[in-house]
């Protein structure tokens, strides 16, 4: 029955002059997130509005999914659309909407017309009193309500006319691509897809780094990476993934450090890693799936000692959220099956007993000195053999 | 250099099997229940399956029956014999070593109202008839015992256990999963007391998804698969032809040199053990006493706790070096469940956690094991210095 989509965005409203850089922003994302769906559509923008049609079959529910993960739309309407046929036509077409769409017939309604082509022969309130008149003849059991009520029909008289009444909640946010790019430190674990998802909310594109040691990983936990980039990448378009060969870095992090400080270095050279990777590749920060005390190396301290190696603004999106609710973001956008799947990151298979909750800077920056024989070559070995994989 | 010792995961195909399989699917592809002549041609391959199982167990091939593997032939056989024999009883017997797929069909009868015994087992992961009598009862439905272990390699006296559970109560079904044991071992169920016998073809060299369960013509078996009544209404659906016929290829052709291979798969546990015996730390599960090289203990299969390495750690620096092995039990976990099989034998919490299986077959060469040893050799010191606690 439907055939085109009112696609209504909330922020963009509010941007001055940069406000059609968001509007071609939202459209390339919508784009290329029907791109994969079943079907063609036009895509059009008409006085602040986008309306997205189908040039012929489609899959509704495929089309609606696939327009729910593009940030930067605040609701979606189906919208039935037909030519001008005479108000007789429309009539019946507007009761037929009503009877397809709310088969109790029971509810309270209100018609809203408006008219973008004024030589229409009716008025804006003619139509809505003569519409009404037409459904409350077809459907004894509704009324009018025009302060409340539980249908709001909308009746868009245009070169076609539009007809909708649904609207299904988008998930808001700013398109991908107006807000610049930033590197997400990708684990595998639960968090860190999830920081992504928030900061691309924002309009930002996403690449990603993430730090593999065979033989203490395995190939499993790299592909479990991948797999979760792509998730991300649904929402976020293409990913471009950095997959760094880290073991040398941690043995010799293992070597020359104090084990409860291991993990604590380790991170400082992520850190850095990935700053340095997002330097070259022109991102403008960094993002990373920390909360406050979650693990010895977020705590307070921790964060500190691994915020100071970098000079690029590090963002944190779940710094303030328990786990609990990390894990229902991660539910709703859908990483969360394949987060929770056991292979080792590198995180937890050097694990001391006992890391430090408190690393004293002076005391780490001194045990890093240890390090300075080798760890210069190994730092650019590691970036030299960077594996990118573009996930999408 | 590429050195697969995961067979007892799964094995190569051997290249007449994928041929015999080729030329079914593509060539004589039939329905066997059809009446044309493609059906008849289809029909033929299926009791050539039938006849070669039959042969080789030496039983009659009316008892044979091709299921989707090994997992289905035990469940067909464990739900099956309990449900359909259920007025003689509500007992159950089993060991506590014995793969998912008795261990779990268990479970589920278990909440059906059946009482499980699981017996325990030895050093040398091997169950004592002594338990196994005390265990028996008038109304003992079902006992299954596997051939030989998955994870360790252990056999159980199969024949003498048999002729106990006969001898104590001849209604008793004798269920043996012997996914790992055949042709390994030669089995012959009626000489051992044998009523239920499972088989898996992607472990002897043949197809994945194809299997067999010997049902002795005796056995009562409720169905576990319902449908167009194929196999005797015992095991409905379409006959998987080319996978019997593909598997049936790779029986005949390792029972044609039955000998010399179990010869060479010994010769190269042997030298595997001793060579790991070298080492400081390393232990070897499951051996029988007074058998150091193995004997007594499935041919192609050793397991060997390594102390201070993590099996995974172990398994993926092998690995680097093109040598394929598995880690104690199947799935590798953030928090690993334990091998149930290692925790039955008693070893210690550390084996727990590094314990690695190598299982070998006729395409397995000294050469190889010698590559192997000294890999580790190499790497299990330094992988002890690091991930060591």
């Amino acid at each position: 029955m439907f055939s085109a989509f009112l696609i209504k965005y909330a922020e963009i409203g509010v941007k001055g002059k940069n406000r059609y850089l968001f509007e071609e922003a939202l459209v390339h994302q919508i784009k290329s997130a029907l791109r994969k769906c079943e079907g063609e559509f036009e895509i059009r923008r008409t006085q602040g509005r986008i309306y997205v049609e189908a040039a012929g079959e489609f899959d509704y529910d495929e089309t609606v999914e696939s327009l729910c993960r593009v940030f930067g739309i605040s609701s979606i309407c189906p919208v039935v659309y037909v030519e001008d046929e005479g108000f007789e036509k429309l009539c019946d077409t507007v009761v037929g909407f009503l009877r397809d769409v709310y088969p109790e017939r029971n509810k309270s309604f209100k018609v809203n017309a408006r008219r973008a082509r004024k030589n229409y022969p009716k008025s804006s309130m003619e139509i809505n009193a003569d519409l009404g008149e037409a459904i409350l003849n077809a459907f004894p059991g509704m009324r009018v309500d025009v302060r409340n009520p539980e249908i709001m029909l909308n009746v868009e008289i245009r070169e076609k006319i539009y007809i909708y009444s649904l609207e299904i909640p988008g998930p808001g946010g700013m398109p991908v691509g107006t807000g610049g790019k930033a590197m997400l430190l990708l684990s595998g674990g639960i968090d860190s897809p999830v920081a992504g998802y928030m900061i691309a909310k924002r309009g930002v594109k996403i690449d990603a780094v993430y730090f593999h040691a065979p033989p203490y990983t395995s190939e499993r936990a790299k592909q479990k990476v991948i797999d979760l980039a792509r998730i991300v990448s649904r929402y976020t378009g293409p990913v471009y993934l950095h997959v760094i060969n880290f073991t040398d870095i941690q043995l010799y992090i293992h070597e020359k450090c104090p084990h409860e400080e291991l993990t604590i270095v380790m991170r400082r050279y992520m850190m850095r890693i990935a700053e340095h990777i997002a330097k070259e590749t022109e991102c403008l920060g960094l993002i990373t799936g920390e909360s406050i005390g979650q693990v010895a190396s977020q705590t307070m301290s921790s964060l500190a000692a691994t915020n100071e190696v970098c000079s690029l603004p590090v963002y944190r999106p779940l710094i303030g959220f328990d786990k609990k609710e990390i894990i229902e973001l991660a539910q709703k956008i859908g990483s969360y099956e394949t987060s929770i799947l056991p292979y080792e990151d590198c995180c937890t298979i050097f694990v001391a007993k006992h890391p430090v909750t408190k690393p004293n800077l002076n005391v780490i920056r001194r045990h890093e000195r240890n390090l300075e024989e080798k760890i210069g070559d190994l730092f650019k070995t590691a970036i030299e053999n960077d594996e990118l994989i573009i996930v999408e | 250099m590429e050195v697969y010792l995961d067979n007892s995961a799964t094995t190569r195909v051997l290249p007449e099997a994928a041929e015999l399989m080729n030329q079914i699917m593509c060539v004589e592809y039939g329905n066997p229940s059809s009446l044309h002549m493609k059906g008849v041609m289809a029909e033929q391959y299926m009791r050539y399956a039938k006849e070669t199982f039959a042969k080789l167990l030496k039983v009659n091939e009316k008892e044979i029956y091709f299921t989707s593997g090994g997992t289905e032939s035990d469940n067909m056989a464990l739900i099956g014999g309990a449900l359909a024999n259920r007025r003689r009883g509500n007992r159950l017997i089993t060991t506590r070593i014995e793969h998912p797929a008795v261990l779990q069909p268990m479970r589920y009868l278990e909440s059906l109202g059946f009482n499980v015994t699981y017996l325990p087992v030895d050093k040398s992961g091997r169950i004592s008839l002594e338990d196994l009598e005390a265990a028996m009862t008038h109304d003992t439905v079902l006992v299954s015992i596997m051939h030989t272990n998955n994870e360790i390699g252990s056999i159980q006296p199969i024949a003498e256990a048999g002729a106990l559970i006969k001898r104590m109560n001849p209604d008793t079904l004798f269920h043996v999963d012997a996914v790992q044991g055949f042709g390994k071992a030669l089995i012959y169920p009626k000489k051992a007391g044998i009523d239920l016998l499972s088989i898996s073809g992607h472990k002897i060299h043949g197809p994945k998804g194809v299997g067999v369960l010997y049902v002795g013509d005796k056995v009562k078996l409720q169905p576990i698969i319902y449908g167009g009544g194929q196999q005797f209404n015992l095991r409905s659906g379409t006959e998987n032809v080319p996978g019997a016929a593909g598997m049936a290829k790779a029986a005949e052709l390792l029972y044609a040199h039955y000998n010399e291979d179990i010869v060479h798969l010994a010769r190269c546990k042997s030298r595997l053990i001793r060579g790991l015996q070298k080492m400081e730390g390393i232990r070897i599960n499951a051996l029988v006493p007074d058998f150091p090289d193995g004997e007594h203990t499935a041919p192609h299969i050793v397991s060997v706790s390594v102390s201070g390495v993590r099996s995974e750690v172990l398994l993926h620096a092998l690995e680097e070096k093109g040598i394929y092995v598995s880690a104690g039990s199947a799935c590798s976990a953030r928090r690993p469940q334990p091998s149930a099989t290692l925790r039955a034998l008693g070893v210690e919490n550390w084996a727990l956690e590094s314990t690695i299986r190598l299982s070998f077959s006729v395409y397995t060469t000294e050469e190889e094991i010698d590559y192997t040893l000294r890999t580790m050799y190499d790497k299990i010191p330094i992988l002890r210095k690091y991930a060591g606690k």
